[in-house]
């Protein structure tokens, strides 16, 4: 009971956080045709902040389900490394069936905060989940509800919010690597051309991002190779 | 909205199994370092490439957008967090906007 309440306060903050991102997600996505509960319904059962703003992208357009798988897994293989980074730490008794269902909560943020443990527990890491799962869907219904009752500029402004996080993820790694600094710089260069020019620009939004995505990342692997004592800042 | 259903089952269902696999199944540590340094950038280059140039467009005003951005840059790179970081984006972003909006 201890380790939960610990990680029951851990994710407070993370909580707060996600309750302002997530309000700007339910904007955008009843902004962009989506109903209130079809936002919530998707933040209960994803819990993923860049991968649910390219799916709502993606289900724009009717049909284009390939479209879709392929960018959420590129997008989400990040996950996959931080689940198999976390899974060398975790207690013995956290294995099985509490793996299947705790595995769900793996985002950036818990994860960063569960692998500064030492042992990550099952009480603990359950107590993490709670504040931002109630967080990441309680912003997502406030802003698909109150998006129409807010003016248009507060809206849009709010809409940065999102970005306003990736870029909280990104700038403090990038500052202490410079191989970071340059993947990060390279994939959104890449993906400007993919944006503005003429012909690159009718490839799906989903499909054109994990492109560059990969194509930054294997260049980074090739340039920049992880040495020995990086690997456990990974 | 068409093929909701079909679609929200994609993007949970291949979000929870790209997160629940490799934490409940694989307990073997990947050595390969290529592959490791792979997925070492993969979560930045992606993040990068959805924020540009997109973020640019999500607000009313381009330029309101990129101050946005860059005073979040600021306090990142000042070692502010997440909810503070993401909190400035809006406010300056909103800032910008409210005065090209009063002085167009």
């Amino acid at each position: 009971m201890h380790s939960f309440l610990r990680g029951l306060r851990a994710g407070v903050p993370i909580g707060l956080g996600y309750l302002s991102v997530s309000f700007s997600f339910g904007i955008m996505a009843v902004a962009s045709g989506f109903t209130w509960w079809q936002a919530l319904l998707i933040s209960a059962t994803t819990l993923t902040s860049a991968g649910q703003l390219a799916g709502i992208g993606v289900m724009a357009v009717p049909g284009q389900y390939v479209s879709m798988l392929i960018s959420q897994l590129t997008i989400n293989i990040r996950y996959s490394f931080m689940s198999l980074s976390l899974a060398q730490k975790t207690a013995p008794s956290f294995r099985g069936i509490k793996r299947w269902l705790l595995g769900f909560f793996m985002t950036d943020e818990i994860f960063a905060v569960a692998s500064a443990q030492e042992q990550v527990h099952t009480a603990f890491f359950g107590g993490l989940s709670v504040a931002p799962y109630v967080g990441w869907t309680v912003g997502t219904l406030l802003g698909g509800l109150l998006g129409n009752v807010l003016p248009q500029s507060v809206m849009d402004a709010l809409c940065l919010a999102m970005y306003g996080m990736f870029v909280a993820i990104i700038v403090p790694r990038a500052k202490g690597s410079k191989a970071v600094a340059i993947v990060a710089a390279g994939a959104a260069a890449l993906h400007g051309v993919f944006y503005y020019v003429p012909l690159l620009k009718a490839i799906p939004s989903g499909i054109a991002i994990s492109l560059c995505a990969i194509a930054a990342a294997v260049a980074g692997a090739y340039f920049f190779p992880l040495r020995e004592e990086q690997e456990d800042a990974a | 909205m068409k093929d909701f259903w079909p679609y929200l089952l994609i993007l949970a269902g291949s979000t929870y199994l790209v997160r629940a696999i490799p934490f409940a199944a694989l307990q073997k540590k990947i050595t390969n370092r290529f592959v490791r340094s792979f997925l070492y950038f993969i979560p930045f280059s992606v993040l990068a490439a959805m924020t540009l140039p997109g973020a640019l467009y999500a607000t009313g005003h381009v330029l309101a957008a990129a101050t946005g951005l860059l005073a979040g840059s600021f306090f990142a790179l000042k070692g502010r967090g997440l909810t503070f970081v993401a909190s400035i984006s809006c406010v300056a972003a909103f800032a910008v906007q409210y005065l090209l909006n009063a002085t167009a």
